[in-house]
């Protein structure tokens, strides 16, 4: 039973990289915006195909494909920020995001399955079914370049946002919008690159998940309830939050799954979820203040 | 890492947190909303109601998008098989046939609304089945309230047959006896041979657990140990925990209750994880043809097991027609022919010979004739006992060799032997990945 748990929990760390990297554009979102993009478990199944089509068609490596992926994803999303969003009226902002976000993604859903059919499809590449031995483990190649990445990706994202110039932009525009507009910061500029930035991350996220899972064009639904719940437990709009609070699921989920019961899984993290909850109702890393308006 | 939205200027304590909490709400009821719509929307191909000189209109709500949708497109090709084919030949009692297909989104309430919408507003002729027990389920008490007839090809599972209706009539065969003969294969083996233990992984579906249950049923007195048993939700996306425990109790046989994308991630997980049974069944997925090679990579397919009443050569009457017809239309080769197609297909034969046999669309006279009748489908002989089970349909066991899908059924010592013209012998143990 030692022997499992440990590798449960290894399992589990391995695992929640790979969701933090997929909730983190989510997060991200919702940090600077205040728009809760429920299109985010069909950015995570576009970014699959994506990673998907350059490895069928094109013969490029997955990772290596991340480098065309993320600035087509950062295309999407400053697209749909600009086309959809933008339109939003302040007041309702949150709420009518998510009616927004949810169309969004039901068209991006209707294309795919126009163009892919649903048939489930998986990327592949000669690691993905390799695993690494180490210490009575076999800790597969693609979870462990799937959390190196996260790690990678997130202290970028976590570098960008506190120490360039867009960055401080966005960090600004998120403590006082019209503090930010008055010393000349475009916000319509900095919610479309915030978007962009979201959709981009997620291309990394959607590859790893496209690998390790098969996927359709309806594989986005059993997905982003999942990614909400993290970000709300890590406190939404932290970065790092999501990446703790992603751990923190797959762990407690997996443990479970080995001691008890996979079906009492995903309640044991709802359980953990509504008890930080009611200790800290703004979830791990969330702040008790607001940005004034 | 610290938090995004950090600083001392521009923040205001509450009643400011209130903004919070409602954004926490709003996620709430997103998360909701996401869970629950799935995605909803109709892709209907007809309108308006039947009259005695138009086609005849036969409603149909398939899964096009949510967790069923791969197998409800494999059935919407089946069902357009046999439409087409049965137009080509002068028609249903002279008339011209019509699909009036709707998306049901794998949604247990959109398909009993589906056909609730196909009968009492479409006014349809006929109806026929969804994809999936679950969705029999939901929806053959609406049906029923019409007193129509529910012809299906997908609904196997016992829950489906204790409701005590008498409208609803399964072509296909019923899955809790879909690993019988796996198991009494095993459980007939020379002790030597026999392994000694087993395990059992099946998702939290009406026609995947009543499958290993039975096999359970017949392993365990056999002496096969149970050393893993699990069963988990059917919208899991993580499978790792419950490949790592199957891995774990180093079980010599597994038997799982899956659809292809669960199947596809415990292979690769077995892979990655250096675990090779000496059998590997499954209840569904590695008879996705093309599919399955697919996803799990046409090198890991060798050896997997799954049960069916259908293969792509077998000998039933129209089969091979059906076969030519599909390839013709949608590309491919015998062996990419879902087993979903001639399930669905099979739902148009049986209810066109009933139909036939009456001379008219009256439902009583064709529930009637659906009980007392015995009936030709492209899977074999239909004939339904007193709750719509389809009793003359028969379990084989299929296992990949090469690029083959090769059938297998019991002999009278439960030993499995090739279907002729067939000759290749079972592979046991399996070889490793």
């Amino acid at each position: 039973m030692g022997t499992e748990l440990s590798k449960a929990v290894v399992d589990g760390v391995l695992t929640g990289g790979v969701y933090a990297l997929m909730a983190a554009g989510l997060t991200l979102i919702f940090g600077v915006m205040e728009i809760i993009n429920i299109a985010q478990g069909i950015f995570v199944v576009l970014a699959a195909y994506l990673s998907y089509v350059l490895q069928v068609h094109l013969g490029i490596d997955p990772f290596i494909g991340l480098l065309i992926t993320m600035p087509l994803m950062f295309g999407v999303g400053v697209l749909i920020e600009w086309g959809f969003v933008r339109r939003l009226k302040e007041q309702n902002k949150s709420a009518l995001s998510i009616l927004v976000t949810f169309a969004v993604a039901i068209v991006i859903e209707g294309i795919l399955t126009q163009l892919f059919s649903a048939d489930l499809r998986i990327i592949k590449a000669w690691y993905v079914d390799k695993s690494l031995h180490v210490l009575g483990f076999y800790l597969p190649y693609i979870y462990l370049l799937g959390f190196v990445l996260a790690v990678v990706l997130l202290a970028a994202l976590y570098l960008f946002l506190y120490r360039s110039r867009s960055g401080k932009s966005i960090r600004a525009s998120v403590q006082n919008r019209t503090g930010a507009e008055l010393i000349g910061i475009n916000i319509n500029r900095v919610s479309a690159i915030t978007f962009g930035i979201g959709a981009a991350v997620t291309a990394a996220g959607g590859m790893i998940f496209g690998a390790t899972n098969s996927f359709n064009p309806n594989s986005g639904y059993d997905l982003i309830s999942r990614l909400l719940v993290i970000v709300v437990l890590g406190g939404l709009g932290s970065i790092g939050g999501a990446l703790v609070a992603a751990v923190a699921a797959l762990v407690i989920e997996d443990v479970t799954a080995v001691l008890w019961s996979p079906i009492w899984a995903s309640t044991m993290f709802f359980a953990v979820l509504v008890v930080v909850l009611l200790v800290r109702p703004n979830g791990l890393f969330g702040q008790t203040a607001v940005r004034a308006q | 890492m610290d938090q995004l939205v950090k600083g001392d200027e521009g923040y205001v304590k509450t009643p400011g947190g209130m903004r919070r909490w409602r954004a926490v709400a709003a996620i709430g009821a997103a998360a909701l909303l996401a869970a629950a719509c799935g995605s909803s929307g109709n892709s209907g191909s007809g309108s308006g109601s039947g009259s005695a000189k138009g086609p005849i209109k036969i409603g149909v709500s398939l899964s096009l998008t949510g967790d069923f949708s791969a197998d409800g497109k494999a059935f919407q090709q089946g069902y357009q098989l046999w439409a087409k084919q049965i137009n080509a030949n002068g028609g249903l009692l002279g008339r011209q046939v019509s699909l009036d297909i709707v998306n049901d989104a794998s949604s247990p309430v959109q398909v009993a609304t589906n056909y609730q919408k196909l009968i009492s507003v479409d006014h349809v002729d006929l109806v026929f089945g969804p994809f999936s027990t679950g969705l029999t389920k939901a929806s053959s008490q609406v049906v029923n309230r019409y007193g129509y007839a529910f012809v299906e090809g997908a609904g196997g599972g016992p829950s489906v047959f204790t409701s005590g209706l008498h409208n609803v009539f399964d072509v296909s065969l019923p899955v809790a006896n879909n690993l019988v003969s796996f198991a009494k294969w095993i459980a007939a083996m020379p002790a030597s041979q026999r392994p000694k233990t087993a395990a059992y992984a099946t998702q939290d579906d009406p026609f995947t657990a009543p499958q290993l249950d039975a096999a359970r049923k017949i392993l365990e007195p056999a002496g096969v140990q149970t050393v893993y048993n699990k069963t988990y939700p059917s919208e899991t996306t993580d499978y790792s925990p419950i490949a790592a425990g199957i891995i774990s109790a180093k079980a010599d046989i597994v038997l799982v209750g899956t659809l292809l994308p669960d199947v596809s991630a415990f292979v690769k997980q077995f892979i990655q994880q250096n675990y090779n049974p000496k059998a590997l069944i499954a209840t569904a997925g590695p008879d996705q043809g093309a599919q399955f090679i697919q996803n799990v990579g046409a090198n890991h397919t060798e050896g997997i097991m799954v049960p069916n009443g259908w293969y792509p050569t077998a000998d039933n009457p129209g089969n091979a027609d059906m076969v030519k017809a599909y390839i013709a239309q949608y590309g491919g080769t015998a062996a990419d022919v879902s087993s979903d197609v001639p399930e669905a297909y099979s739902v148009g034969e049986v209810t066109a010979q009933a139909v036939t046999a009456d001379g008219n669309l009256d439902q009583a006279k064709l529930i009637k004739e659906l009980h007392s009748g015995t009936f030709d489908s492209v899977q074999g002989k239909v004939k339904f006992d007193s709750t719509g089970q389809n009793v003359d349909a028969f379990s084989f066991v299929f296992q990949w060799q090469g690029k083959d899908l090769v059938p297998f059924r019991p002999d009278a010592n439960a030993v499995l032997t090739p279907v002729p013209p067939e000759t290749r012998k079972i592979e046991y143990p399996k070889q490793n990945w």
